[in-house]
């Protein structure tokens, strides 16, 4: 991904947040728990397991259509960072080469189940991360924290990290567009070039923080960062999370999908 | 190099996630008594900083490749152990909620990777003993190469072991051991020289900026050597304990691990690709000796292991792939409807 699309990516995700659907109305700490809760039953599945994990998908699913969020860009955000677990996961087929079963005289190695394994696993909590940020915006998620009992430092880093990455990124688009324009078969790219740069980024930056302090200091601050959008958890909230606990154990703990394949197949044949 | 949730098993990513959570309160407490309130923005703007600061790429000497800045070394250099950990953890959630750079679970583990290891122990110990007050371009070169090779190699070294340990990957240890470490030294090696390039330039231009930061940086910044040591323990036992229980609930967690780094058997591994010749490297430069990887002495325990393989039998499996495919049916079908609906509302 080149500079430009990485920063155009972000304020997607940002303007993704700002629609008002059910999903996002939800109490950002509702959704928080939720996600986790999602994500640590994901993982807790054992390695050969790939059935399973078919019903779990209902959650990406119905939070994008009911969100509205885009599926392309979602999926195209999963895809650029699989490099790293498809590259780990496809040894399991080349090391773990024991026969599981034979489908039409085939035989087909344990090991390739599980990398298929790792990859939904893979998808679904890539997936639920970007959804939960794309449903609830950034400042959603970090006072939801905050009132989860993250200490008020951390948050207060959040927030500042967050407001100050657009400006330090464009800063820095408008550093590599005046680098790129003068800098022929890329001479000047090298590591001097980059370091005065990126010294020069860095002395700015000081000097930013500085004055940001100051108009914060006339505006009262005291090192906490209060909210104005008062959010409180509803009757709304307290059914969604009852729900999705209760399918999340259902899906499980109780083997849905081979019944479901086992009934079927019992009227068919 | 950032560590993925689809890898990890929930014990090591809660254990994990503990560690690095206690890690960042203890830095966030002592932060809140020791420095005054214009280190907060400070610290903020300078994570964004290093956001900003990664998406500019530079030519490595040589090769023609690209490389960027990691940030760890260099935030801790600039603002002491606590500020820089907790600037990096922010950094990693950042990436892992907008770029999905590893993912939630595994955020406990990247910032136990990226950011323990130099802020709390590179730094402490190696980095401020050696170069301490000096401001000989030349040390702080040295310094900041090994210090930061250090970090990575250690990080790189949590990444297999983090992997190893929830059993989700088949690699054996020492061919891991051998794809990870040597890519992060290069790494390393590329990414202390420019943190010691940005450290000089910055020093060379407005030397009072870093010797300020340095002023207003909480007097307790040294840590003792003994409460590391203690906390290390104590991580250590809280671990093996949660994974011995994990172990003798599921057995291919732990057990499975350990089979294969005391005996990964040759056998199953294929004679052609990359495999043989990092076997031969492993061989010929014996890297942990204690661990034998001699196919005489692992045939035994293959042959014993193979069988414990969950027997699936080809009837329940079928049914399997029935329901899946009506479960997904099911979910397509369900969002299609929703949108159907929604469509006719407008």
């Amino acid at each position: 991904m080149t500079f430009d699309e990485k920063y155009f990516d972000l304020g997607r995700m940002d303007r993704l947040s700002y629609q008002e659907t059910w999903v996002h109305r939800l109490d950002p700490r509702t959704k928080v728990i939720a996600t986790m809760l999602f994500l640590i039953t994901v993982i807790s599945f054992p390695k050969y397991e790939v059935v399973a994990l078919a019903p779990f998908f209902l959650f990406p699913v119905l939070v994008m259509t009911i969100g509205e969020i885009p599926v392309r860009f979602i999926m195209k955000k999963v895809l650029v960072v699989s490099p790293f677990v498809i590259f780990i996961g496809i040894f399991n087929p080349l090391l773990d080469t024991g026969t599981a079963i034979i489908i039409s005289g085939i035989p087909i190695s344990a090991g390739w189940f599980s990398f298929l394994s790792i990859l939904l696993k893979f998808f679904l909590t890539i997936s639920a991360a970007l959804l939960l940020i794309a449903t609830t915006s950034f400042p959603g998620v970090c006072h939801a924290l905050r009132r989860l009992g993250v200490p008020s430092l951390i948050i207060s880093q959040l927030f500042f990290l967050y407001r100050y990455l657009f400006v330090l990124m464009e800063e820095a688009m408008r550093i590599i567009r005046a680098r790129d324009m003068r800098a022929f078969d890329r001479r000047g790219t090298d590591i001097k070039v980059f370091a005065r740069l990126v010294g020069t980024l860095f002395l700015r930056t000081v000097d930013r923080a500085e004055r940001i302090y100051y108009a914060m200091l006339a505006r009262g601050f005291q090192g906490d960062i209060p909210t104005l959008k008062k959010s409180h958890m509803t009757a709304t909230d307290f059914a969604f999370l009852a729900t999705t606990i209760a399918l999340i154990c259902v899906f499980r703990f109780f083997p849905f999908t081979e019944e479901i394949g086992r009934t079927v197949q019992g009227l068919f044949i | 190099m950032h560590m993925a949730d689809a890898l990890l098993s929930p014990a090591v990513g809660t254990t994990l996630w503990a560690g690095s959570a206690a890690v960042a309160g203890y830095a966030s407490k002592k932060l809140k008594r020791d420095i005054d309130d214009r280190m907060i923005p400070l610290m903020g703007v300078l994570g964004a900083f290093i956001f900003a600061a990664q998406m500019i790429n530079f030519t490595i000497p040589g090769t023609g490749s690209s490389g960027h800045l990691g940030g760890g070394m260099i935030l801790a250099i600039i603002l002491g152990p606590h500020a820089a950990f907790l600037v990096m953890a922010s950094i990693l959630t950042v990436q892992s909620l907008f770029f999905a750079d590893g993912g939630l679970l595994a955020l406990g583990c990247n910032i136990w990777n990226l950011g323990f290891y130099p802020c709390y122990f590179i730094y402490p110990f190696i980095y401020k003993p050696w170069v301490g007050d000096s401001k000989s371009p030349g040390r702080i070169l040295l310094a900041s190469v090994v210090c930061v090779v250090l970090a990575l190699q250690l990080g790189a070294f949590s990444v297999v072991l983090q992997t190893l340990l929830s059993g989700k990957s088949e690699l054996p240890f020492g061919t891991f051991v051998l794809l990870m470490q040597p890519i992060h030294l290069a790494i390393g090696c590329v990414e202390g020289v420019v943190t010691a390039a940005i450290i000089n330039y910055v020093r060379s231009v407005r030397p009072e900026i870093l010797e300020s930061m340095a002023a207003s940086r909480p007097l307790g910044a040294a840590l003792s050597l003994k409460k590391i040591m203690v906390t290390l323990v104590a991580l250590v036992v809280l671990t093996g304990g949660v994974l011995s229980w994990f172990a003798s609930t599921h057995p291919d967690g732990l057990e499975w691990a350990i089979e294969k780094v005391t005996g990964q058997s040759e056998l199953s591994e294929p004679e052609q690709g990359i495999v043989p010749t990092l076997k031969g490297i492993q061989e010929w430069t014996a890297f942990l000796p204690d661990y034998s990887f001699k196919p005489g002495d692992v045939e035994p325990q293959k042959e014993a292991a193979s069988p414990t393989w969950p027997g699936i039998e080809a009837g329940t499996s079928v049914s399997g792939i029935i329901g899946a495919a009506i479960v997904l049916g099911m979910i397509i079908l369900i969002a299609m409807g929703i949108r159907c609906i929604r469509r006719r509302d407008t």
